[in-house]
């Protein structure tokens, strides 16, 4: 449905993105992920038709972006990282333009705008100013402008920043429903947001795409060693010396009240480990496996990418800061499990 | 079409919706009323013409062109509207034209509320009609131009001030153009003349409506229209 080619975008000398090509399927909620200035904001302006590539191609459905941009732009729905709102208008008034705007026929207009307002949660706003609206509304009715023609393909840009974590969890519980019949390729740094909504994962850095693929296999690609988290009832010092001990354990760490024992993935050391535990008479009250987390996994893509071409591209890049990583740890309570496991690091 | 008619009502509801034009009418209406009047005061009551208003309004006109156009793009650009317009189907030439109209219409109805002044006359003298309805047509087609080259103004930034000034500079400076002319040599002073936006204006006054004087200011609003285009598709490239 979305269908990127060889794209690369100059700003005057700077380039925002280099070379990049990746597809979207129909029916795919795929999450465009990477620090800010990355060059996900240009693709998707590059994909929407507001911005031209310097070389290579963006298609959404049988269009090309670049020459039969107004055919388009028909399919698309479009929420921009700063929501594009008239703030002198009230939510009907502005969602009525924007839906003549998008090509819906005046009868329909009026329609469309109650089906929008009310999946969006928007009816008590029906009449307020924009300008009086919370960020977190002025959001929804930015994703409810975005998706008032019905659109096959919405493209969200950061759809969930600066909203407050219950806002925030019904936005995306929002952006789940509208993938069922959709394809959406959506932008975040925010790690665990990506994880919770995304099927699959585009990390974008310093405008190359440095990994491409679910989670899961994402994860495991990247470590190339498994962890389990332990629960001991037994002295932590101890514990973790019996269990270093183990052949093929790399590593544990102690953090209360649990072991994380590290190992090559290779080696399925479960059972000796067990043994070590019983063997000395204390009780195993818990046992899982750690995936690594998006952020894990972010961090080690975007700082590798960084060593293997420090030569030439130090006049652009936004390095990933802390701040970025800060974000994202805030968004732990409401952010589920990549998160409590991103948070009990 | 029908999208040009939907940005042009939109552009019209915003002006009516703000404070922003009603003030810029009472001005408007204040200061011409006074040129209005003054004139007439000036030759004793005299005249039965329009005159006073004429002579200020051509200028004002340019003034408040440059006022009026100076959001219409710039302020969308600030606020990242710009990015919703530009991405819905509707063809650049159609937002440059429905902003356009939409300014017009704004600029017409000003000039509808100055009417009362020839009406004015009309009830308590007798009035030559020809000069007074060709002066109007002038002032419409001289707003027209100055509009657009306003919403060129407005096209190639983000910021409402440099809009104004940028528009203000075109204005004043074509219509000084004329000025210029008129100092300058033979040959070079009739070019400068035939490019001033004040050289066709002394006709509408006088009560004749010269084709040229259209085709004029039907050009150069034209041509101003095109540039706004191209400026917002260079700013796709950019």
């Amino acid at each position: 449905m979305i269908r990127i080619e060889n794209l690369t975008k100059y700003y005057g000398e700077r380039r925002a993105v280099d070379d990049i090509s990746f597809s979207v399927e129909q029916g795919e909620i795929v999450g465009f992920l990477g620090p800010n200035g990355a060059g996900k904001s240009t693709t998707m302006r590059i994909i929407t038709g507001f911005l031209m590539p310097t070389r290579g191609d963006a298609w959404v459905g049988d269009h090309n972006m670049a020459t039969e941009s107004l055919q388009g732009r028909r399919h698309i729905g479009y929420l921009p990282e700063v929501v594009p709102l008239y703030t002198d208008m009230t939510t009907r008034a502005y969602l009525e333009y924007v839906a003549r705007l998008r090509g819906v026929e005046r009868r329909a207009v009026r329609g469309r705008v109650d089906d929008v307002v009310q999946q969006c949660a928007l009816e008590e706003y029906y009449d307020v100013l924009l300008a009086k609206l919370s960020k977190g509304f002025r959001q929804r009715v930015g994703l409810a402008q975005s998706i008032i023609h019905d659109p096959e393909v919405l493209i969200l840009d950061e759809p969930t920043i600066g909203i407050d974590p219950i806002q925030v969890s019904q936005t995306r519980q929002l952006i789940r429903d509208l993938g069922k019949n959709r394809t959406i390729l959506l932008s975040s740094h925010i790690l665990p947001e990506v994880s919770m909504v995304c099927e699959r994962v585009i990390i974008i850095h310093q405008g190359r795409i440095v990994a491409e693929d679910s989670i899961d296999r994402l994860s495991t690609m990247v470590s190339g060693a498994e962890r389990l988290r332990l629960r001991v009832d037994g002295p932590a010092d101890d514990v973790a010396a019996a269990l270093e001990a183990v052949p093929g354990v790399a590593g544990v760490t102690f953090s209360e009240p649990n072991h994380l024992v590290e190992f090559a993935a290779d080696e399925h050391p479960h059972g000796e480990i067990t043994a070590a535990i019983m063997a000395r008479g204390w009780t195993l009250t818990g046992m899982e496996t750690v995936t690594m987390s998006l952020e894990e996994i972010f961090l080690q893509l975007t700082t590798k990418d960084d060593d293997d071409d420090d030569d030439d591209d130090d006049s652009y890049g936004d390095e990933l800061d802390d701040d970025e990583l800060g974000d994202a740890g805030d968004e732990d309570e409401t952010a589920g499990e990549g998160a409590e496991q991103g948070a009990e690091r | 079409m029908k999208n040009i008619l939907v940005i042009a009502r939109k552009e019209l509801g915003t002006y009516l919706g703000s404070p922003m034009a009603y003030i810029v009418t009472a001005v408007f209406l204040a200061l011409t009323g006074t040129f209005f009047t003054t004139y007439l005061a000036g030759v004793g009551y005299g005249d039965t013409s329009i005159r006073g208003f004429v002579n200020a309004a051509r200028f004002l006109v340019l003034l408040f062109a440059a006022v009026l156009t100076m959001r219409l793009v710039s302020e969308e650009k600030k606020v990242g509207t710009w990015e919703l317009l530009l991405t819905v189907p509707v063809r650049d030439v159609e937002i440059v034209v429905g902003k356009f109209l939409g300014a017009l219409a704004m600029l017409t109805g000003m000039l509808m509320l100055t009417l009362y002044y020839p009406i004015m006359l009309m009830s308590f003298g007798d009035p030559d009609i020809g000069p007074m309805a060709t002066s109007y047509l002038g002032l419409f087609l001289l707003g027209g131009a100055c509009l657009a080259a306003g919403v060129f103004a407005s096209s190639v930034t983000a910021n409402q001030i440099v809009s104004a000034v940028v528009a203000g500079g075109i204005l004043f400076g074509l219509w000084f153009l004329g000025v210029l002319g008129g100092l300058a040599p033979g040959a070079i002073g009739d070019v400068l003349a035939l490019f001033s936006l004040s050289t066709y204006f002394a006709d509408f006054e006088r009560g004749i409506v010269d084709t040229r004087g259209v085709v004029y200011y039907v050009t150069f609003a034209l041509l101003f229209l095109y540039l706004s285009v191209r400026s917002i598709e260079v700013g796709r490239w950019r």
